[in-house]
């Protein structure tokens, strides 16, 4: 698909806010699933959009039925004022000016039919509130512009009713795919999880090659045998971590580096086939039972190998869905008073959180003196911390709040020697999200990507051309990929991007002690 | 006119209790199945209550988003909660002795009630993103309050109202015994314009003043971990 050529918008002098350009991003649209990707996660093909009438019915049905299921979407649709708090805070209308892409604008695409369908003033005076027809321009309009929201939750920190577009999105892609119009990216992703076990679609064989490789070449860089295990039953931790880290650049880094925190430590563990994929898109799409059925691999998984504690590598998304949403939707946590969720939990190790974050492990180990460092080892890198949208705003680590940006700084500074703070606003709680997260990191929406990343960017270029930062550390797949990808075009090079376990990976001491 | 007003304010009154009513068990009623506080969240109960408080009373993630905002929302909400204390003494015989103390005070707080909506409504002309995302509606709602507020002061500083006949009058009605209501346009127009704020109440933006207590971004503690969350009907899919 040759299109018009991908730039990056220009850097702002000032961070103002963009002048409106209405109808930038119209009809910016992603690959749509086909039947046979559709039929795999048991969702109508797109044939059904050729009636309309039923298209228009089971829409809003669907809708009437999340509106049931969900507070949140409810609470949510009937609670905004419009009083505009949300309106520059998202990172895709910074970056492309379209109105559309300010949050109230988003979610009022499908405010407007709520209204029409499920209140009273809005079937009476449709034009006095702003209500409107579901018709295929509407759903349309939907299927572009809830595939340019990154679901990063940023615009719920400013919303005076903690009002959540991320939320709004999920019903409107869910919506979307109950009448066939799905999104190939994700939903043919989703289909890897269930057949192969992950999302890159890597079968056991390779998987198991692929970690004989790496403990080859870990043998050779550092003299130390270092093993990357795969479904060994018995093992102490069960890691669970994105497929990326098998194989993408430069995400395998930190796997070497867990695996060589697992082996400074004398900790036994283990990877898992069936669990080769600690993403959950189900997440993406809205879809509690894809949800529910992508996180139940891990609960197998578990329970197969016989582990103790389960961990999770660097990645956003999943580290919220397993923080946040694991324990209602598999039983993995503690507190559970339930047949289904005491089978896994009287297995697990409650003198450690269940699930833990790799990198809560690895701090605790720094804090017991269980692991050491040469810090010099990372003097050639003055490091910057990328909060991930998910981790910093969906989940936690640690004891207290906030911990999920306090534990990843505080590795960092112990493993590297120089460390520089983004600007405030831009990082913690107000971080930007990368561009690439929520089911939007595919290369028809690079477009996208590449603006959305100008917030991002422009705090990233500040530091390196004060500071000169030539490390930005991440804990986030779908962060690392897309910022290698899109960096260049704002002339820094991708060789900057990486993970916190990398730096540890570069520091740690081995050697038998 | 007396018993159009009167009326007019017992199906008001019914209309947003019931509405209102309805629309709170309906909250309450339906399930939220995930945790999904924004983080950092308190992770107790006890901190959720502050998390809640912070923001009907100091609309704390609105200030972080936009002073101008904030200011201009936080005086009109304030002012109006003043003003309708004010009120209480048209309600009370005797007035309590709270009420009679802020009576000067719900004055000034009536002119910076008119002056934040005058100011919420200046944005949604000059600000082009607010100008972009306001509706008809949003005009009208603002009117419809502006209405209310120049023409509650109109009575006080322009042309004054038996405002004792007044009381009569609403305290008549609390009893189900209709007594006379002055004769006088603006009272009539404030009247109005009051039932009608309480007829559009339970149908419109104006939710969000119960929907943010029922926010889960806002009114969940961070526990997922140590506590299992599930709501009924996806606990069905474990029964499978």
């Amino acid at each position: 698909m040759a299109g018009p050529e991908i730039k990056a918008p220009a850097f702002r002098e000032y961070p103002t806010v963009p002048v409106m350009q209405p109808g930038a991003m119209e009809g910016l649209k992603p690959f749509i699933a086909n039947e046979k990707i559709q039929a795999d996660l048991n969702f109508p093909g797109p044939q059904l959009a050729e009636n309309w009438q039923q298209t228009h019915d089971t829409a809003i049905a669907k809708m009437g039925e999340l509106l049931g299921q969900q507070r949140a979407l409810k609470v949510y649709l009937d609670s905004c004022v419009h009083c505009g708090a949300c309106t520059d805070k998202c990172h895709y209308y910074i970056g492309t000016g379209d109105p559309k892409n300010m949050p109230v604008a988003r979610q009022d695409l499908m405010r407007s039919v709520y209204r029409r369908y499920f209140t009273l003033p809005g079937k009476l005076f449709p034009k006095l509130v702003g209500a409107r027809d579901l018709t295929p321009e509407v759903l349309d309009e939907w299927y572009s512009y809830y595939h340019q929201c990154s679901e990063c939750r940023r615009c719920s920190v400013f919303c005076p009713y903690g009002i959540d577009t991320a939320e709004i999105t999920m019903a409107g892609r869910d919506i979307l795919d109950a009448v066939g119009y799905g999104q190939k990216y994700s939903n043919e992703i989703i289909g890897k999880v269930h057949k192969i076990g992950n999302n890159l679609g890597l079968p056991g064989p390779a998987l198991e090659n692929t970690l004989e490789g790496l403990e080859e070449d870990v043998l050779e860089d550092t003299g130390i045998a270092i093993r990357y295990p795969l479904d060994v039953r018995g093992a102490e931790v069960l890691l669970v971590t994105p497929s990326a880290d098998f194989f993408a650049e430069p995400h395998i880094d930190s796997l070497i580096g867990y695996g060589k925190v697992f082996h400074a430590a004398g900790i036994s563990w283990t990877m898992s086939t069936m669990a080769s994929e600690a993403g959950n898109f189900g997440m993406f799409i809205g879809n509690y039972e894809q949800l529910r059925k992508i996180a139940l691999r891990v609960r197998e998984a578990a329970l197969e190998l016989g582990v103790k504690r389960i961990v999770v590598g660097e990645c956003g998304h999943a580290w919220r869905v397993a923080y946040s949403f694991w324990n209602t939707l598999t039983g993995i946590g503690d507190g559970a008073n339930d047949p289904f969720a005491i089978q896994l939990q009287s297995q697990l190790d409650h003198r450690y959180k269940q699930p833990m974050h790799i990198c809560e492990l690895t701090w605790d180990l720094i804090r017991q003196g269980a692991i050491s460092f040469d810090k010099e080892a990372n003097d050639h890198r003055i490091v910057t911390f990328h909060d991930s949208c998910n981790v910093a705003r969906g989940s936690r680590m640690g004891d207290s709040p906030g911990g999920q940006f306090e534990i990843p700084r505080n590795i960092i500074r112990a493993v590297a020697n120089h460390y520089v703070e983004m600007a405030p606003g831009t990082t913690h709680e107000q971080t930007f999200c990368c561009g690439g997260g929520g089911g939007v990191l595919t290369d028809d929406l690079l477009d996208l990507r590449v603006k959305g990343a100008l917030p991002r960017m422009e705090a990233l270029k500040q530091v390196v051309d004060g500071q000169g930062v030539n490390f930005m550390a991440t804990i986030c797949a779908i962060c690392k990929s897309q910022f290698t990808k899109v960096v260049p075009y704002y002339g820094f090079k991708m060789s900057m991007i990486g993970g916190v376990h990398q730096l540890v990976s570069t520091a740690i001491r081995l050697g038998d002690k | 006119m007396n018993l159009f007003f009167a009326a007019l304010f017992y199906f008001a009154t019914s209309v947003l209790l019931i509405g209102v009513g309805r629309k709170i068990a309906d909250y309450w009623r339906t399930p939220a199945p995930l945790l999904i506080p924004t983080t950092p969240a308190p992770t107790t109960q006890a901190g959720v209550v502050l998390r809640m408080l912070r923001e009907v009373a100091l609309f704390e993630s609105l200030f972080k988003a936009n002073l101008w905002i904030w200011a201009l929302g936080w005086l009109f909400h304030v002012s109006l909660a003043l003003v309708l204390l004010r009120h209480l003494r048209f309600f009370t015989e005797p007035v309590w002795a709270w009420v009679g103390f802020i009576q000067p005070f719900g004055i000034y707080a009536g002119f910076a009630m008119a002056a934040g909506l005058v100011g919420l409504w200046a944005r949604r002309f000059l600000v082009e993103r607010i100008r972009y995302i306001s509706t008809f509606s949003d005009h009208l709602m603002l009117a419809l309050l502006l209405g209310i507020a120049a023409s509650g002061l109109m009575m006080k500083f322009l042309s004054h109202t038996d405002i004792v006949a007044v009381k009569t009058f609403f305290l008549g009605l609390m009893l189900f015994d209709i007594q006379p209501l002055p004769a006088d346009a603006p009272l009539y127009l404030h009247l109005a314009l009051v039932a009608l704020l309480m007829l559009v109440f339970p149908f419109s933006k104006l939710l969000h003043a119960p929907g943010v207590f029922f926010s889960p971004s806002r009114n969940q503690a961070d526990n997922p971990r140590e506590k299992r969350h599930l709501a009924a009907w996806a606990a069905k899919l474990e029964a499978k």
